[in-house]
């Protein structure tokens, strides 16, 4: 799960991490009226869960209140562009006014995950701003690493390395190794996924402040994060998303015209990875997961041909967790509730109680297209699509 | 010969009362495993069909000798199950619940540097050596004995695998699924080294996904230690970048762990990479020169 800026700064505070003083708002007038209350001069920063925004138009610095206004109008409703949000970008609905800093050094520090290693990583590099990813392309020494223990936390000794090799010194260097540890329990604490501050800033007077904060959580954690979950944005995610996840399905939203059906995340990506070596494009990736409920089946069956795009249907299921025959169930009540089906629809049935799962497909009204095989069921499914122009 | 699973597995079922949990504790005897015990808390003295349940993981392997386990605890208890069972003196950890968060597993991966245990999973389809015994929920019928050895990060997606390999008569000596998720007890290195100390295991099926390094490793580690055949079937070329693709470790972050650079690194390494998912069976009986 992602969460915005003034979201993560807010939980960065309450970890002791300094970030400057701000409001959000969805209004141009309440703009001018925090950014007076600020001091009258601040940034306007379009909230989106994307990077990238100062890129695209949705970070500006206003130099009065009512310069503050207009921006905010300008910014509120926009159709931001960012190199994350894709050539569709996102829209902002919320505006964060924050005061602005005297920047002195810009700098960059995250913790995320070595997969490798099995150990919270925290990154740091003297770019702020940049992309770590650019940074890790193009200086890769620039790039400060420390390993953290999950228990032990980061240790002082890594994090006197840490601020040395980020040159800093005195009060910078004690402020900065503080940030560093607390950090860490930040992202150890709240099950976090990602924590990113870039930049990261030291001020004129040498204090060390959070410019800008990125947060991501582990979803299988957030049952005991209660606050966090508290903070989810769903206006911020594609609805057809959102409602299979409350039906506790996997659902991905692609740009091809094949709506697919699959149990397991694996046979669900390489049904897709087929229909493509076959020259059919995918129109999403739906996992009905293991343990799918007939509910959940007929529900994932209705999300699919709800896609205006899907002009053809291939359901791919391979029994083990889950019989075959209760998905094939599923299917069947799925097309029942909606009525009429307009769309070709390809099955393929193995595993766990495949005969009846197939005889239920067989007695249902509904003529599906059986297919035996993962070849042969993209083949089908592709000719179908052709043909339902 | 196999891997890991064999007649003298005495397994223990966590989450036994559980409707999963029952199916598949009974499932794994109907295939011929010798389910001994299951272990839910405050259920102790019950049975299930005639396995004895326990309070505690201990107190089971005391009274029933049972030497793996099978997980079907929910999410938010599943690492504290896992760490039981190592406590007990559990050898084998099968943990086949999916949601288990990464936070949890770190501790876990301490906890078990302390325990000769070998943990598989989580978010796992479990362990078959066919016709010998299964610790899993992987559908025991479309598994024949033999000589391939299969390792997956994926459930669905290995028993497609297996289906073809048993439709073209080629059986498998024992079939791994590691698991998901970013986090996880045994890899395709650990997996790899034991089917090097198989001598009945003739080849090796690798089935990986996007995210990542597991498979480069893997590669590396095959190229310089392993000469039997090897297929590598990765999915997710067609996953969009920064998304999760159902399973919590299918993702391509930063550009990193796409299907491309792993099939590079399989094919760079000698192992015959395979395109589509149907011809995985066709690929392993050509390499094995049938």
């Amino acid at each position: 799960m992602k969460i915005h800026e003034y979201q993560a700064k807010e939980i960065l505070r309450r970890y002791g991490i300094d970030t400057p003083r701000g409001e959000v708002t969805d209004q141009p007038a309440e703009a001018r009226r925090i950014c007076e209350e600020l001091g009258g001069r601040c940034v306007v920063k379009a909230q989106i869960h994307a990077g990238g925004r100062g890129k695209g138009g949705g970070v500006k610095l206003a130099g009065s209140p009512e310069e503050a206004e207009t921006l905010a109008g300008q910014i509120l409703g926009m159709n931001l562009v960012t190199p994350q949000t894709g050539p569709g970008g996102q829209e902002v609905k919320k505006v964060y006014i924050e005061e602005a800093s005297e920047i002195a050094r810009e700098l960059y520090i995250s913790v995320t995950l070595d997969r490798e290693k099995g150990m919270p990583l925290l990154m740091a590099s003297t770019e702020g701003g940049m992309d770590i990813e650019q940074v890790a392309e193009e200086k890769p020494e620039a790039i400060l690493k420390e390993w953290v223990h999950p228990h032990l936390g980061m240790l002082p000794f890594q994090a006197r390395r840490l601020a040395a090799g980020l040159d800093f010194h005195g009060a910078t260097a004690k402020a900065g190794m503080k940030l560093a540890q607390k950090l860490v329990r930040c992202y150890l604490d709240t099950d976090a996924s990602l924590v990113e501050i870039n930049p990261l800033v030291v001020t004129g007077d040498g204090a060390v402040i959070a410019l800008d904060a990125k947060m991501g959580f582990d979803d299988n954690a957030l049952f005991r994060h209660q606050d966090i979950l508290e903070m989810r944005d769903l206006a911020e995610e594609n609805p057809i998303e959102v409602e299979a996840g409350e039906y506790g399905l996997s659902y991905i939203k692609l740009d091809g015209n094949i709506g697919c059906m699959v149990n397991g995340a694996g046979l669900a990506m390489s049904t897709m990875d087929i229909i493509k070596l076959h020259g059919g494009e995918p129109a999403n990736f739906l996992d009905v997961g293991g343990s799918a409920s007939q509910e959940a089946v007929a529900n994932a069956f209705r999300l699919l041909v709800s896609d205006p795009a899907v002009e053809a249907v291939l359901i791919n299921i391979f029994g083990g967790i889950a019989r075959t025959d209760r998905i094939a169930r599923g299917v069947v009540d799925g097309i029942a509730e909606i009525g009429e089906v307009h769309v070709p629809v390809v099955v393929r049935l193995e595993g766990t109680n495949v005969e009846q799962g197939r005889q239920i497909l067989h007695d249902a009204e509904f003529e599906f297209i059986v297919a035996d095989g993962m070849a042969d069921a993209a083949e089908k499914v592709v000719a179908a699509a052709k043909g339902g122009n | 010969m196999a891997i890991w699973v064999n007649e003298e597995t005495r397994l223990l079922v966590q989450g036994i009362t559980g409707t999963e949990g029952t199916f598949h504790a009974l499932g794994c005897r109907e295939y011929g495993t010798k389910v001994v015990a299951g272990v839910t808390p405050g259920k102790g003295g019950q049975d299930v069909e005639g396995i004895p349940v326990f309070d505690s993981v201990a107190e089971a392997v005391a009274e029933t000798g049972a030497n793996a386990t099978m997980i079907f605890v929910p999410p938010p208890f599943a690492a504290d199950a896992v760490m039981e069972a190592a406590d007990a003196g559990l050898g084998l950890v099968v943990c086949i619940t999916e949601g288990v968060p990464v936070g949890d597993m770190l501790k876990v991966t301490e906890f078990l540097d302390h325990h000769p245990t070998r943990l598989i999973g989580p978010n796992c389809p479990g362990v078959i050596s066919p016709g010998l015994g299964k610790i899993g929920i992987m559908p025991g019928h479309i598994h024949k004995q033999g000589k391939v050895g299969v390792i997956s990060r994926s459930g669905t997606l290995t028993y497609e695998a297996v289906h073809q390999l048993t439709n073209l008569g080629l059986g498998q000596s024992t079939c791994v699924g590691i698991g998901g998720d970013p986090i996880v007890g045994t890899t395709f290195i650990d997996a790899l080294s034991a089917f090097k100390d198989d001598p009945d295991t003739e080849a090796v099926v690798m089935i990986g996904e996007i995210g990542g390094n597991a498979e480069e490793k893997a590669a590396a580690w095959i190229e310089a230690n392993f000469d039997r055949p090897v297929v590598g079937f990765i999915a997710g070329r067609t996953a969009p970048p920064g998304r999760r693709m159902g399973h919590a470790g299918a993702i391509v972050a930063g550009g990193k762990g796409t299907a491309k650079e792993k099939m590079e690194a399989l094919t760079a390494a000698g192992i015959h990479v395979v395109e589509s998912p149907a011809l995985i069976g066709e690929t392993v009986q050509k390499a094995l020169g049938r």
